[in-house]
């Protein structure tokens, strides 16, 4: 008997604007000791479909139509709340996306997890205790017995998403959900965060559900892959099989949007646009404290027309590089020239002159559009601004732009949050390349989307970059992603750069033990070769 | 296709389409509308009361003395035998005078000084923000006391008076907010763009921010009304024969069991000009707040 079987569930939501079949009759099961990855992109109903089991949609508007979900020979959409309740959190745990949102930032992390064992264990507080720091000491968590009574905020990401995985074994289930437990993560942390999954499902024998919109994150543990679209399952079974015989069309747009090419380096020698030399950016932390050392000696050229990569991981200063060039934070000391024009010293006209020719794209582009402005307001102000348009040509020109980065021009007067997270991100390309900048840094332009909207999103700046004739600054900590844009990458460390080189260079022949990390921690590297 | 897509936009550049857009959904909201159209209409009756006033509001009649409603005096009269429906009218002027002008100093500098002080943050934003503190700390009575001794007791200056207190208030909600606004990525965005910071503060901070304040400027105005009252109740803003309606409520209070309409009407005319101010200040956060439309 599998542990899971889900039959034919249905699951809609009833809104004013009418009824929406979220989950449209799946089936699937879950072993004992395997993993089941669930894949598809924001939207498709993967998420929505393991709430709902858990009764952990609201209703309204979420309405189970029909089907049966049945835990060891029990369905659980006929259980009442509480009989749901005794099962959540006991036989069925559940990990989020967002480890610092799901703990309590005033509770310590100690309390946190006793809690649920007092909840559904007969147990004393002490032997509570011994078990949390055992299960801390298992997830990897160093020092278990001091950090006990730390608050989440004293973790890091990776280390806060170990301890919610602790919180969600203690009670010892029998089915783990994770759903997108990576996302939030770094490369290298998701790398560890996989494999401490895979390893305690192994060790403790038993069933995982993994949501993911990524088949790469998913090749290396998955035993079985569901391939979810519009609420309905396209594809599944055998993960070796959805790997290497996928026949439905929407898993192998999946497949193919995972980045698996290096860039050719650029053909002949051109000069340098940007010099940076000895740049460092710290960061004051206070009186008697060291700064932070963001950005420590970096010296690198980006060249005319060249997509430079910048790789490295959360606090590596990438991001400070590009900010620091763009004078979006000010630098301690050395010296960035644009075009032979030191760029640290300019003011005034001359500095807005500057910003001009360089813009940024960024990460988040829920946070980087103002959600008052509409797509018309937000492309025409640099047009106007920089008097690259007037009052009566601001309206051609804004619709050039959104012809170019490819939005349907009835959308202009829409404002941000009435587009996916990939159109929103072209508005912000689209305002980028509005004042035709010679140079744009992206920071992780693309860390934000859906495997396949992150696809069209490169592509769409791949293309642009050659008609506006680009140089390029590309940040991000996705090494697959670099490599099939960049011409050359830098990889960072610590705020300084460890290794150079063209993406067939650091792929092939990696100098640094760093590098090696970062390459081992790719997802599916199996796929990519 | 094309073409109505450009006419639309040129039609869109009059104005901001943030304040275009609100306006059209502002028009659909009943209640907000019903309680502007309420503003407006007693601000054009107070404006017109000295030609309409059927009654002068200084000539006691103290052979009349109070008398209830009736067909010569529709709200009745008060004890010194004056209209009281030419009282609220004239009553009406002030307090609507106070209420709006007060407000308006307030949210002038309260939203420009806080705007500041969160954007520019660090030293700039810790003096700014002590001067406020210290005037926080200033006895409220006392400040007025001390205006009206040295200028003189005039009403606009006790407009002013009160605006100048309430505006800290308003100072200190704008500043967190900006402060929470500026962190995020699209105030980066105009910084890049080369974009001047009055600029940024005013057409990517403030509008992100006027929420809180809209609620906070409909909370203000009916304080600012009873704070014109209290004052002059003391002997130190209007004095009668002028009259306000907090002025009308107070006086009606102490015969409220003789002369009831006394303190109905007056009262009356205030609160509904409070409904009026809480229906639209409701309508105008929904209608700013572009996530909350459905169309």
């Amino acid at each position: 008997m599998s542990l899971l079987e889900v039959n034919d569930l249905q699951v809609s939501f009833v809104t004013r604007m009418g009824t929406n079949k979220a989950v449209d009759g799946i089936s699937f099961s879950v072993e004992i000791g395997k993993i089941t990855a669930i894949i598809g992109e924001s939207g498709s109903g993967k998420s929505v479909a393991c709430y709902s089991m858990l009764g952990l949609i609201p209703q309204p508007p979420g309405r189970i139509d029909g089907g049966q979900a049945l835990f060891e020979g029990q369905d659980l959409l006929q259980m009442s709340e509480a009989q749901l309740r005794e099962i959540r959190g006991r036989d069925i745990a559940m990990i989020f996306q967002d480890p610092m949102t799901c703990l309590n930032p005033f509770m310590t992390i100690g309390k946190q997890l006793v809690e649920p064992l007092l909840y559904h264990k007969d147990v004393s507080k002490e032997q509570a205790k011994r078990r949390a720091i055992e299960l801390l000491e298992e997830v990897g968590i160093r020092d278990p017995e001091d950090t006990f009574d730390n608050f989440p905020h004293q973790f890091s990401g990776g280390m806060r998403q170990r301890v919610m995985i602790a919180m969600a074994l203690i009670n010892e289930p029998k089915l783990l959900i994770a759903d997108e437990p990576t996302t939030a993560l770094d490369v290298t942390i998701q790398a560890q965060i996989l494999k401490l999954i895979a390893e305690l499902q192994t060790k403790r024998d038993i069933g995982v559900i993994f949501i993911s919109h990524d088949l790469a994150v998913v090749a290396d543990i998955a035993d079985q892959i569901i391939v979810m679209q519009q609420g309905k399952v396209v594809e599944g079974g055998d993960s070796q099989h959805i790997f290497h015989n996928a026949e439905h069309p929407y898993t192998q747009k999946l497949l193919s949007a995972i980045p698996a090419d290096s860039k050719q380096p650029m053909e002949g020698e051109t000069e340098p646009l940007i010099q940076v030399r000895k740049l460092c950016t710290w960061f004051e932390q206070g009186k008697n404290k060291e700064p932070v050392k963001a950005v420590n000696d970096v010296s690198f050229d980006i060249n005319r027309g060249e997509v430079l990569g910048l790789v490295g991981e959360s606090g590596s200063g990438k991001s400070t590089i590009g900010r620091s060039i763009l004078r979006l934070v000010p630098i301690t000391s050395g010296q960035v020239s644009f075009d032979e024009t030191d760029v640290t010293q300019l003011q005034g006209g001359n500095l807005k002159n500057f910003r001009r020719r360089m813009q940024m794209i960024f990460q988040d582009p829920f946070a980087s559009l103002n959600p008052r402005m509409t797509v018309f307001d937000t492309l025409a102000e640099p047009l106007l601004l920089h008097g690259i348009a007037n009052r009566k040509t601001v309206a051609s020109g804004v619709l050039k732009l959104m012809d170019d980065v490819g939005l349907a021009r009835n959308f202009v007067r829409k404002y941000p949050h009435e587009f996916s997270g990939g159109q929103r991100q072209r508005i912000a390309i689209g305002r980028a390349l509005a004042t035709s900048p010679e140079f744009v840094v992206a920071d992780e332009p693309v860390s934000a989307l859906d495997v396949t909207i992150q696809a069209q999103i490169l592509d769409l700046m791949q293309d642009l970059g050659k008609e506006y004739g680009l140089t390029m600054l590309f940040v991000s900590h996705d090494l697959a992603v670099v490599r099939h844009l960049a011409d050359r990458i830098l990889v960072l460390y610590k705020g300084e750069i460890v290794e150079q080189g063209t993406g067939e260079d650091l792929f092939e022949r990696p100098q640094q033990e760093y590098t090696r990390q970062l390459l081992q921690s790719i997802p599916g590297r199996a796929l990519l070769s | 296709m094309t073409t109505d897509v450009i006419s639309d936009i040129t039609e869109a550049e009059q104005g901001s389409s943030l304040w275009h857009d609100a306006w059209l959904r502002l028009r659909k909201n009943k209640m907000a509308l019903f309680g502007g159209i309420t503003l407006l209409l007693f601000v054009i009756i107070a404006i017109l009361t000295p030609l309409i006033a059927p009654y002068s509001y200084e000539t006691q009649n103290l052979d009349l003395g109070a008398t209830p409603p009736s067909a010569a005096h529709w709200l009745g009269t008060d004890i010194f035998g004056r209209d009281l429906l030419t009282q609220v009218m004239y009553g009406g002027r002030i307090s609507l005078a106070v209420g709006f002008v007060a407000t308006s100093v307030a949210l002038v500098i309260g939203i420009t000084w806080g705007a500041i002080a969160g954007y520019v943050g660090g030293r700039v934003d810790a003096v700014m923000m002590r001067l406020v503190d210290i005037l926080y700390a200033l006895p409220f009575m006392i400040f007025i006391v001390l205006l009206m001794v040295v200028f003189g007791r005039n009403v606009l200056l006790l407009f002013l008076a009160i605006g100048a207190v309430e505006w800290l208030t308003m100072a200190r909600i704008m500043r967190s907010q900006v402060q929470q606004l500026r962190q995020q990525e699209f105030v980066e965005a105009a910084i890049s763009l080369g974009l001047p910071p009055h600029t940024i503060i005013r057409r990517h901070l403030i509008p992100n921010a006027l929420g809180p304040i809209i609620v906070y400027t409909t909370l203000t105005i009916p304080s600012v009304m009873l704070l014109e009252a209290f004052l002059s109740f003391l002997g130190l803003g209007i004095q009668p024969p002028q009259t306000s309606w907090g002025l009308l409520i107070s006086y009606g209070a102490e015969t409220m069991e003789e002369f009831p309409w006394l303190l109905i009407f007056p009262g009356l005319a205030l609160t509904l000009t409070l409904f009026s101010l809480n229906f639209l200040g409701d309508g105008l956060r929904d209608a700013l707040d572009v996530r909350r439309s459905k169309d």
